[in-house]
């Protein structure tokens, strides 16, 4: 991270330095969804489950954004065939 | 200039009337308010405008005093000159969100019809419901009669969209004193209104994640940028600093405008942020805000007829605190009381109390400094209770001799 701006740096008004996907808010998580690709049915209810648009359906198989996943564990209670575990991150 | 000056109507207006009036004349772009008395007359007033087709005002008749500033700040967001009114409860409703419009730099203006908070209920002047709103970061002007009322609703827009300020501002009035009064108000031409409060230019900021290009610090649709996202520790702070800087500022910019204003109209309040009377020579004087410093100015003009030595200083701008204007006013006074027509409870004294005394800590000439609490729940201020208060300060003076620091003053054992 570049070095913190001063008062005087900062635009007014509140208006922040960057972009929101530029801030990566995947390290307020304390578990990780891990997808298991053999179990995997590809139906897509976590990706349309998912509160954050972290899981990502490239049209071949499902992934996890891990910038901003927050380990919410939704997929992993809606998955139907039980492919995604929750992994404690250490 | 006087050409003018002669333009003037003089039209019988209470201080609500002439308020609606004001904001009639600055070209307002959005209105948003919820009725509460004794500020209602300014809604009601003011719809009639809009449905007379008198203004081309958006006038948003919203469900409470919460979505009325919420309105007023998505307004202002996008570039909108917006106004709102309130008192009171309605004030206290608004809490969180009179912080946000500070805190995102918004120029809105609203009208404070000071009534006192419940409970017991009670519909009448104090300042408790301004006070709370003290440190919300508005600027916090407040005004002696209906004319000043008017006046200074037009100067608000100026010191509020100025750039060097870019803070919302409070006009305080007091209800039924000065609401629901009637009295000749003189009212500029339209057109010379227009001209002085002119349009609302929004200033420009350079955006990092847009390379450092300048635009313009509004939401328009144009340029996306974000108002008043998630600060952590790491920023929040420094996010809070220009807000400290601006109120700072905005001490020149009301003596500004005030001088520019009496250039227009010939009316000028003192310098803008204090009207001082009678301290060139004073023993005792009284400090104070609102209505009531008529009447303690008469009571005294005519103590001085008597031949007593006694002064009046009126806070006109109460936020930013003029600090060095009261020091410097007050410095050669022996005994200054500062009247409060509010309780900050379990404090030392009054909010406005607090601050003259804390204003005076490091200056070697200070004057007993005395506070007397008065007013509440719109229980009057007669000139007799006036006249006993400056007896009190003047025999104070004479003999150094301070009975009680915090007084009550009109209320029955």
């Amino acid at each position: 991270m570049s070095e913190l701006r001063g008062w005087r740096a900062l635009p007014l008004g509140t208006v922040p330095l960057k972009f929101s996907t530029e801030f990566k808010t995947g390290d307020w998580r304390t578990f990780r969804p891990v997808i298991n690709q053999e179990k995997c049915v590809k139906c897509l209810l976590c990706w349309i489950y998912c509160p954050e648009m972290s899981v990502v359906w490239d049209g071949e198989k499902v992934s996890v954004n891990y910038d901003f996943c927050k380990g919410c564990g939704i997929c992993a209670r809606e998955c139907p065939v039980k492919a995604i575990s929750m992994v404690p991150e250490r | 200039m006087a050409a003018e000056r002669t333009q003037e109507i003089v039209m019988g207006l209470n201080g609500n009337e002439a308020v609606a009036w004001a904001v009639k004349q600055c070209n307002v772009d959005v209105v948003a308010a919820y009725p509460i008395t004794p500020q209602t007359i300014i809604v009601e007033e003011f719809s009639e405008f809009v449905a007379n087709g008198e203004v081309n005002t958006e006038f948003v008749p919203v469900e409470s005093e919460h979505s009325a500033l919420s309105a007023c700040v998505g307004a202002a967001a996008v570039g909108a000159r917006a106004f709102t009114a309130t008192a009171s409860q309605g004030l206290a409703l608004m809490w969180e969100i009179l912080y946000i419009a500070a805190g995102l730099r918004l120029p809105i203006v609203m009208a404070v019809v000071n009534r006192a908070l419940s409970a017991p209920i009670n519909i009448h002047c104090d300042h408790s419901d301004a006070m709370g709103a003290r440190d919300s970061g508005w600027v916090q002007l407040y005004v002696e009669d209906s004319q000043e009322a008017y006046d200074t609703v037009i100067q608000a827009f100026r010191i509020a969209e100025h750039p060097d300020v870019l803070l919302p501002v409070m006009v305080n009035l007091d209800g039924f004193f000065l609401s629901h009064t009637l009295q000749d108000v003189r009212i500029l031409p339209d057109e010379v209104v227009k001209k002085f409060v002119g349009t609302r230019d929004p200033i420009k900021i350079k955006v990092p994640y847009l390379g450092d290009k300048e635009v313009p610090l509004v939401l328009d649709g144009e340029t996306p940028i974000t108002l008043g996202p998630l600060a952590l520790p790491d920023y929040y702070f420094e996010h809070k600093m220009p807000q400290v800087e601006a109120m700072e500022k905005a001490k020149e910019v009301i003596k500004e405008v005030n001088e520019e204003y009496a250039r227009l109209s010939g009316r000028k309040y003192g310098n803008g942020l204090t009207v001082a009377y009678g301290l060139d020579d004073a023993e005792a004087a009284v400090v104070l805000l609102g209505s009531a410093a008529g009447t303690v100015r008469y009571v005294a003009r005519e103590l001085r007829r008597e031949g007593y030595k006694v002064g009046v200083l009126r806070i006109r701008a109460f936020r930013p605190f003029p600090v060095e204007d009261v020091v410097e006013k007050l410095s050669n006074v022996k005994v200054v009381c500062v009247m409060d027509r509010a309780i900050s409870y379990g404090a030392r004294g009054g909010p406005l109390f607090m601050e003259v005394r804390s204003a005076f800590y490091d200056s070697p000439e200070k004057p007993i400094i005395l506070n007397y609490i008065y007013g509440l729940g719109g229980r009057d201020l007669p000139p007799a209770v006036a006249r006993k208060i400056f007896l009190e300060l003047l025999d104070i003076a004479e003999t150094g001799r301070v009975k009680q620091l915090i007084n009550y003053v009109g209320v029955r054992e």
